[in-house]
């Protein structure tokens, strides 16, 4: 169980006033969710996805898991980022099993669960080819590896499809929700596509910057539906999704549009 | 919009999407690959090689031309036969103080490694500890800072004064002249760490001793070898500064004993000898750099 309670970070610095990038925020969320944050940048969803993953500590207000306050970085909390994550000079499955090689894990133990890790992200034959001679995609998948070879119950992802072209994010967005149906972990996933976070939610939430803040809350069925048919496009082309898109669309617009007449 | 939809459909009823993009589809988010491709649209690209020695070629027969018809007296610029004998004499031992060309050589390389070599295993540990403290970097960077620009002939009178006139004396002048480099190199490599690599290491439960060892030194490790390369050339540079006082061989003394008895076809010898072996060490650290970092440029 991760709960946020009446969580502010605000950042200091000495040429500008102090910038307020989380408000009261206030959040619970139980294991097996996936919770998808969207919103215009500046909305502070990536500071809120950093105080949870213990790289930003809060102002005000506090984080917890399972009841323990959260005080930095733990691998019980797998983190994915955009890009520039991956240690070049790894081959592929090195860097799958770096988080356990951290923790002192004989070579191989730590090899057969990164081969595991490897093998269900798709990624099996390129086990020992240099991370900087795959696609863009492969790095994405390379980057999840890695981040569920702790077997965190947390999984962070901080716009991890954001640099791709859309038939990569799709098979990626696709190999998501297998995982997490998989683990029954907590997903926190970060986004500006809508799209993308109606199809992978079961839980958004809508963000609103100066400060950043939660606005909207709705919960979703289109991941879970999508596990059951296993048919992306029906579920993205289905009146429901499309409703829904218009829906959110039309909030996001809202809480921007105020923002400019402010 | 309707037209989107029919294409993106047709991808995604293909094949298993859980499979890896294969070769077919586009590589997005990769940095264009700036080395390798001579195709690519940036300007200088491609090999030079061709052009490169099309000049030595060209130099070499003005030169020629010049001495051979007298256009310039061989006491300012002697031939390239001239200079050759001088070469195959130095090698013989038949120069002044009968030392052969193999002994300045040998003299002159140790001197310069050991000081690149002694460079290295301080300026680097101490570069890294600019870059990850704060103290550190208050303390030594202001000194760095002001004796990084100062001639080396300037402090060369302190350090006679100081450590004598021996070994010591020239291999310090040699070290002082490859510290800096090497320092500010390796601060600038550690400041260059993607922070996402931090974090990431951190959030898999890197203790900070970890996050020195297997994230930010490797990271580092390209900026660090460029600053290797720049400090052995520094090095060479500081030879003859360095061989000024009180060498009885080495080839920056050779060219300085030349010059007193207006030998210059030793002096130019000894010259493109110190040049070439610059080049071939140059040439040696550009092996280890594409053998130790072969992501630099494509990450």
């Amino acid at each position: 169980m991760l709960e946020i309670n009446q969580l502010s970070v605000e950042y200091r610095s000495r040429k500008q006033p102090p910038h307020l990038a989380l408000d009261d925020v206030t959040l619970s969320v139980a294991p097996g969710e996936f919770v998808v944050a969207l919103g215009a940048s500046g909305c502070g969803k990536t500071t809120l996805l950093n105080t949870i993953a213990g790289f930003v500590a809060p102002s005000r207000g506090e984080v917890r898991l399972d009841g323990r306050p959260i005080d930095g970085p733990g691998h019980e909390r797998g983190v994915v980022f955009q890009k520039h994550a991956l240690m070049p000079w790894m081959n592929v499955i090195e860097n799958v099993e770096f988080g356990l090689r951290l923790r002192k894990m004989p070579l191989d133990e730590r090899r057969r669960i990164g081969m595991e890790c490897l093998r269900r992200v798709g990624l099996s034959q390129v086990a020992h080819r240099p991370v900087y001679e795959l696609s863009g995609g492969m790095q994405q998948r390379v980057g999840v590896a890695r981040a569920i070879a702790s077997s965190p119950q947390v999984m962070l992802l901080d716009e991890p499809l954001g640099a791709l072209d859309a038939f990569t994010r799709e098979s990626i967005q696709e190999l998501l929700l297998d995982l997490w149906s998989d683990a029954q972990r907590l997903f926190f996933f970060i986004t500006h596509d809508v799209e993308e976070a109606l199809f992978l939610a079961t839980r958004l939430i809508i963000m609103a910057p100066n400060p950043g803040r939660i606005v909207h809350q709705i919960e979703l069925p289109f991941s879970r539906a999508y596990l059951a048919n296993r048919d992306a496009r029906a579920t993205k082309a289905s009146p429901a999704f499309i409703e829904m898109r218009e829906h959110v669309l039309a909030l996001v617009h809202e809480t921007s549009a105020t923002e400019e007449m402010h | 919009m309707a037209s989107t939809h029919g294409r993106t459909l047709q991808h995604v009823d293909a094949p298993d999407p859980v499979r890896p993009p294969g070769a077919a589809q586009p590589a997005p988010a990769r940095a264009p690959n700036k080395r390798r491709r001579n195709n690519a649209a940036l300007p200088g690209d491609g090999e030079t090689w061709t052009i490169s020695a099309a000049t030595l070629v060209v130099l070499f027969a003005l030169w020629w031309c010049a001495t051979h018809f007298g256009w310039i007296k061989p006491l300012f610029l002697p031939s390239p036969a001239a200079t050759l004998d001088a070469f195959v004499s130095a090698v013989k031992g038949d120069t002044q103080g009968n030392t052969p060309l193999a002994e300045h050589v040998e003299v002159s390389v140790i001197r310069v490694l050991v000081a690149f070599v002694l460079a290295v295993v301080t300026a680097v540990p101490l570069g890294i500890a600019m870059g990850t403290s704060r103290l550190v970097r208050g303390i030594a960077d202001p000194l760095i800072e002001f004796y990084r620009p100062l001639p080396p002939l300037a402090y060369l009178p302190l350090i006679v004064i100081w450590l004598g006139i021996d070994e010591s004396a020239k291999i310090t002048l040699i070290f002082l002249a490859c510290f800096a480099p090497l320092a500010m190199s390796a601060k600038a490599g550690v400041r260059s760490v993607a922070i996402e690599q931090i974090n990431a290491a951190r959030s898999l439960g890197a203790t900070r001793w970890q996050l020195l060892r297997l994230v930010v030194l490797p990271a580092a490790l390209p900026e660090i070898l460029t600053g290797m390369r720049i400090a052995i050339g520094f090095g060479w540079t500081t030879l003859v500064a360095a061989e000024m006082v009180a060498a009885t061989a080495g080839l920056g003394q050779m060219v300085l004993n030349a010059s007193n008895f207006l030998r210059t076809d030793i002096v130019i010898m000894g010259i493109v000898v110190i040049g070439v072996l610059a080049y071939c060490f140059d040439l040696l650290m550009r092996r280890v750099e594409a053998a130790l970092t072969p992501w630099k440029g494509r990450m």
